[in-house]
């Protein structure tokens, strides 16, 4: 941009003054914009960059526990997983999450994925495979792992009983009771507990609830043993995810333990059914049950 | 050949060439000489403008009501479970059939390094579509935020009549630095940056799934283009428009130029989003008697309905057919 031009072109016309400034101007207005925008989208990393937008997500999600990068890569943000869910447990991630906007994720205490639409809707939903179809049932599912975070809150340790609905009367949530209906989620405030001794996180376990379907299957007779294992996965049962065990017991009050197992997928029921607040057991994103094998 | 190469060029933003004299025409030379010794009357274009205001809008209804409709069934496929249009512009399925947005498309697979079958199919659907459909035509009859962008340029342009705001000009090429930078982010740091604060996907997921924060960030870029540069985001930033206007290039569906009744006021220009690409409205620049607008237009069809003499229309392009 030189004011030497070329002998053989005509000379540029100069511009007036009051041209020059106006490019200036407009140069400057320019390199603002670019700066603002790309400044304001790389801000939008440091979430991600920073591991604070890591959070539970859907089944077959691409990602290892402590490396989302690859789902929110492969993630178009399009939600169509959020559709699919009979439960509702997905939503999308909010711009505070800077490039994870858009990116589903499971809040379990609100709503956990009880597995109730059994064909991994949310996988078959997913247009660019963010969700993997490598995941073929729920047991392959590596969403977290359990843990007993408040041993003191568990109402299992302390050996009491419950009675009531499991979250409250206003509790919004829902899930599949098989006794009430097989394919269709009711609000868990519809559906109140006796027990002697709580064991909602056993007992509402999506994966212990396959095992005791494929006993019931099998205590029928081999055929239906194997229609039951080809719509639940090839491994029926799948293998135990949690269960309670006797604990302490000197002072004479039975007292029960719950221990998670290699089954545990990390679905999230367990956490959204404790009764207590803050809930006893929570997912442990950091975790799965790969990594988790022999470690305990 | 040449109508590409000129759309490329408009696209990553350059100005319109002045034509010099031995590339214009003959009978588009003829037709220039012919209106200088023969200047238009005011008063037979006040009445052709009179004649023609009756139909002043009939695009625009057509484009908010298509805007609309297909905004609306994603909403509503999603709140009544209908299942018709399910997903978000950014990718969706249409009764089961795979569809992807060629820009999201583009950045996932830049940020991924990868290609489920899905995402081919859907990516291939939306090309061939917006390749008979005109390209950036998804800008301005599909893109919810070009609603809201024209919402907020009446606004504009009422207060800058008033005298409180002015429009300032921004450098067009810096939508292609943009680009660029956008795709070499994706590819460099593995995530769909642009993505972030995409306007146009963050208002589809708001309509469908509720509006949250993002919706703030939509917002500043609205008042941006209300006070200070009109339609800023659309004209100086988005990448979509990019490449929805490459797709356009090779697309029959056009706005055409006619010269012979052109009275070259400028209503046209005034109107349009990309002005630049209506350059040969401008008297004497026409190179033929009939010129394609270049494919950085968004087949909004405002200059169609501003024009009291039908000088631009739209046009399918090989069946010489005029809609």
């Amino acid at each position: 941009m030189s004011d030497q031009s070329k002998p053989n072109r005509p000379a540029k016309r100069k511009l007036s003054a009051k041209h020059v400034e106006q490019n200036r101007r407009e140069f400057l207005r320019t390199s603002a914009l670019a700066v603002g925008v790309m400044g304001f989208s790389l801000i939008g990393l440091l979430p991600a960059v920073q591991g604070k937008s890591l959070a539970l997500r859907p089944p077959g999600a691409l990602k290892t526990p402590t490396d989302e990068q690859e789902f929110f890569s492969s993630c178009i943000k399009c939600g169509q997983c959020v559709q699919v869910c009979p439960v509702n447990a997905i939503k999308l991630a909010e711009l505070d999450k800077g490039a994870g906007i858009g990116v589903p994720y499971i809040d379990a205490r609100a709503q956990a994925c009880d597995f109730s639409c059994d064909g991994l809707q949310c996988v078959l939903a997913c247009p660019t495979g963010a969700l993997t179809h490598d995941l073929d049932y729920p047991a392959d599912a590596r969403m977290g792992f359990a843990r007993l975070a408040e041993p003191r809150k568990c109402l299992a340790i302390q050996g009491k009983g419950f009675k009531g609905q499991a979250r409250g009367p206003d509790y919004e949530g829902i899930l599949r009771y098989d006794d009430v209906d097989r394919w269709n989620p009711i609000p868990v405030a519809d559906y109140p507990y006796d027990l002697e001794l709580c064991d909602l996180c056993v007992r509402q376990c999506p994966i212990e609830i396959r095992i005791a379907q494929c006993a019931a299957a099998a205590a029928e007779g081999e055929q239906n043993k194997d229609r039951v294992a080809q719509r639940q996965g090839n491994e029926c049962p799948p293998k135990h995810a949690i269960a309670l065990e006797p604990f302490g017991g000197d002072d004479g009050i039975k007292r029960m333990k719950p221990v998670i197992l290699e089954g545990c997928v990390g679905c999230g029921v367990c956490e959204m059914i404790c009764p207590p607040e803050p809930p006893a057991i929570v997912i442990d994103i950091m975790q799965d049950a790969d990594n988790m094998r022999g470690a305990s | 050949m040449s109508y590409i190469i000129e759309s490329f060029r408009q696209l990553f933003g350059s100005e319109p060439r002045r034509p010099a004299k031995s590339e214009i025409s003959p009978e588009a030379q003829a037709v220039h000489v012919y209106k200088k010794q023969n200047p238009f009357d005011k008063d037979a274009f006040e009445v052709a403008r009179q004649a023609h205001a009756g139909n002043a809008k009939k695009w625009r209804n057509r484009r908010w009501t298509t805007l609309l409709v297909v905004n609306l069934l994603f909403v509503v496929s999603y709140y009544f479970d209908v299942q018709l249009l399910e997903g978000a512009l950014t990718a969706s399925r249409f009764m089961g059939f795979h569809m992807a947005d060629l820009n999201s498309a583009l950045q996932v697979t830049l940020a991924f390094k990868h290609m489920v079958l899905n995402l081919v199919i859907g990516t291939a659907t939306i090309f061939v579509l917006w390749v008979l459909l005109g390209g950036r035509t998804f800008c301005s009859w599909v893109c919810p935020y070009h609603l809201l962008s024209e919402w907020a340029e009446s606004l504009h342009l009422f207060l800058a009549k008033k005298g409180w705001v002015k429009d300032r000009s921004i450098n067009r090429k810096v939508r292609s630095i943009f680009y660029l930078l956008f795709a070499l982010l994706a590819l460099a740091t593995g995530y769909t940056v642009f993505e972030t604060i995409s306007v146009t996907g963050i208002v589809s997921r708001a309509l469908i799934y509720g509006p949250g924060v993002a919706m703030i960030w939509v917002g500043l870029v609205l008042l941006f283009e209300v006070f200070y540069s009109r339609r800023a985001w659309c004209r100086y930033v988005c990448p979509i428009g990019i490449t929805y206007g490459v797709v356009g290039a090779i697309s029959p569906l056009r706005v055409k130029f006619v010269l012979k009744d052109c009275h070259h006021e400028g209503e046209c220009r005034k109107v349009c989003l990309v002005p630049h690409a209506l350059d040969m409205t401008v008297k004497g620049k026409a190179v033929h008697t009939e010129v394609d607008v270049s494919a950085d237009c968004t087949r909004c069809g405002m200059c169609v309905d501003v024009c009291p003499t039908n000088s631009l229309r739209f046009e399918i392009k090989g069946l010489g057919k005029h809609l």
